[in-house]
């Protein structure tokens, strides 16, 4: 197991008028997993999401990530817990418009104090590995959508983290698009000493998923099944 | 050892990105340039200025001068009873002492024109503080009528006189026996000639005293505070070269105006720069801002974030001031070239000034956007 999640309360507001996001969320993640969590918009997948990648602390509730207690741990430690074991695909994939593709890819190892040459190297690689040879020195606006994702996937596994984080990722890809990138995360990201997390309402990818979890309403409803007819883009 | 000088990845990152957007790094640049332009423009019109006004100062050269308590600029003479220059010879720790005439007079040119013209009298036997002569013999100063004219930029409204012109001063006749260089011209455009003390007494009209300024050469460094004490006994003041140039200085400063205006110009400057390159950086960080907020979502720490920001405006900072000192001073040196009396030096106290006001600029700058960059948090990017 590489995360644990053990009843999880996050609220919004203030202590006499409190919104609550997360309520009593408890779920674990294992290796070689692509877990989906899924549910309607405000159901709190997305306040979940940051809970469990050590971004937003919760009011209540355990995070256990590869051993460690994740909201125990200091800021400066938990700042570098993420750098070095935790990869994020963002929905906005968040690129450096004047950076090249290479330079993106690159940035979660320049954090890590890498030397240059070293990070090139290695987010040539990475980007190998998500079929953008030969794209290294473009500026992501002269990429498709399909290749910025791509771009975002690879900065996301060049500091081969062991938990990647997905938010909405085929959100702003089309159907088709959406569908091969998170097929070729499965095949090609996805390893067994590795887990992926990824929220979604897209249900057309679901098919890909290991497990899914479904959320209403800041609750963990349970757990479905991937040929679940009644799901919906709704959900 | 070259390796030391290479960026680390953060800063090469941070250096790409403020690089790589060419207008706002253009836009960055020749906003400070210009502000340091304008700056450098301001003082160094001021130094010049300030130079300019103390020109007697600088070409006489004496050690310690003494003068009338009243006395608050260079060009501000209250005559000294003869007595006076006597007590400072008399003094200990003074070497010798010689007064010193320094006023104007009316020159009528063989053309017919009239000139004002500034005329120093140097004491008979030494003559010290004489100018540098370039044409004829120093002695021929002790000839009938004789004067010396200094070749500076007013040296053509005597209609550039040469060895043997002869001229009318005040009534009286008055002949060029040398021509002389002084280190510095003076400010107010007036032509310049040396006679002997007693001849620029006889000459122009003058009160009953006739001493402008005593010089006191003392007989070594230690000397100058003793004389100084001993001048202060008879209520009246030794100041050093520094001292009344400086004296000078915070009278054109504080008394004419002319500090104000120069400051409220040099304010305006700033106040450019900081506008120009605040708000210019401040959109660059504002359209990065989910950027680096994915940064700190990847994991970034603050201070990665404020030393990537910083570097950033620094690096705009010293390019816009490298460029503006280089433009300031290619404006003044070409200035020279045409204007010969354009009055216009950079100091180092010029460099340092607008320097520092590069670096408010960069402060303030770093920290628009530092302030942006920390408050958003990494939740806010999940959320979109």
């Amino acid at each position: 197991m590489i995360l644990q999640a053990k009843n999880l309360v996050k609220w919004f507001g203030t202590e006499n008028n409190k919104t609550y996001a997360v309520r009593d969320v408890s779920f674990e993640v294992n290796y070689g997993e692509m877990l989906y969590i899924i549910g309607p918009s405000g159901s709190g997948k997305t306040t979940l999401l940051s809970i469990i990648s050590g971004i937003l602390r919760p009011n209540a509730g355990v995070v256990i990530t590869k051993g460690k207690e994740l909201w125990q741990l200091s800021d400066a430690t938990l700042t570098n817990f993420r750098l070095y074991s935790i990869g994020f695909v963002f929905q906005d994939f968040h690129l450096f418009p004047k950076l090249t593709a290479q330079e993106n890819v690159a940035i979660p190892l320049i954090l890590q104090r890498k030397e240059w040459d070293e990070c090139m190297q290695r987010a040539q690689k990475s980007l190998a590995i998500v079929g953008l040879k030969g794209k290294e020195d473009l500026q992501p606006y002269k990429l498709s959508i399909g290749e910025q994702q791509r771009v975002a996937i690879a900065r996301a596994i060049i500091a081969e983290p062991d938990l990647l984080i997905f938010d909405e990722p085929t959100a702003s890809l089309d159907g088709t698009t959406g569908k091969k990138i998170i097929s070729f995360v499965r095949e090609n990201i996805l390893n067994d000493k590795r887990a992926i997390v990824l929220v979604t309402h897209d249900n057309r990818i679901y098919n890909d998923a290991t497990r899914i979890l479904k959320m209403e309403d800041g609750k963990m409803t349970g757990e479905i099944s991937k040929d679940t007819e009644n799901i919906t883009d709704e959900n | 050892m070259l390796r030391k000088f290479e960026l680390n990845s953060l800063l090469k990152i941070a250096l790409k990105l403020l690089v790589n957007d060419k207008g706002k790094f253009f836009t960055l640049i020749i906003g400070i340039m210009f502000a340091v332009f304008l700056i450098m423009q301001m003082t160094s019109t001021f130094s010049g200025i300030m130079q300019r006004t103390a020109a007697d100062i600088f070409n006489v050269g004496a050690k310690i001068w003494v003068m009338d308590p009243s006395v608050t600029s260079a060009r501000d003479m209250v005559p000294l009873p003869n007595y006076i220059l006597n007590a400072v010879r008399s003094m200990s720790g003074v070497k010798f002492a010689v007064p010193i005439y320094n006023g104007s007079g009316i020159v009528k040119l063989k053309s017919g024109k009239y000139q004002a013209a500034e005329v120093i009298g140097l004491d008979d036997a030494t003559l010290f503080g004489r100018p540098n002569v370039i044409k004829g013999n120093i002695n021929a100063i002790y000839n009938n009528d004789a004067f010396i004219v200094v070749k500076n930029a007013d040296y053509e409204k005597l209609d550039s006189p040469a060895i043997g012109t002869t001229f009318e001063i005040n009534d009286h006749r008055g002949v060029i026996v040398a021509i002389a260089k002084t280190a510095m011209s003076g400010l107010f455009g007036m032509p310049t000639l040396y006679t002997t003390y007693t001849r620029a007494t006889k000459m122009l009209p003058t009160t009953r005293f006739t001493i402008s300024y005593i010089l006191a050469i003392p007989k070594d460094e230690a000397a100058i505070a003793s004389i100084k004490k001993q001048v202060q006994k008879l209520n009246y003041v030794a100041l050093t070269e520094q001292e009344f140039v400086n004296m000078n200085t915070k009278y054109y400063l504080l008394k004419t105006g002319m500090g104000t205006n120069i400051l409220i110009m040099t304010l305006i400057s700033f106040i450019v720069g900081l506008s120009v390159a605040g708000q210019t950086f401040y959109t660059f960080v504002l359209e990065n801002l989910d950027k680096f907020g994915a940064l700190k979502a990847i994991g970034a720490k603050r201070s990665d974030l404020i030393k990537m920001i910083m570097f950033q405006s620094a690096v705009v900072g010293f390019l816009g001031y490298g460029f503006g000192v280089l433009l300031s001073s290619i404006m003044i040196a070409m200035a020279k070239l045409r204007l010969a009396n354009y009055a216009s030096v950079v100091t180092a106290g010029n460099l340092s000034f607008s320097f520092f006001m590069v670096l408010l600029i960069i402060a303030f700058s770093s920290y628009i956007g530092i302030r942006k960059v920390l408050k958003i948090e990494p939740f806010d990017i999940f959320r979109g």
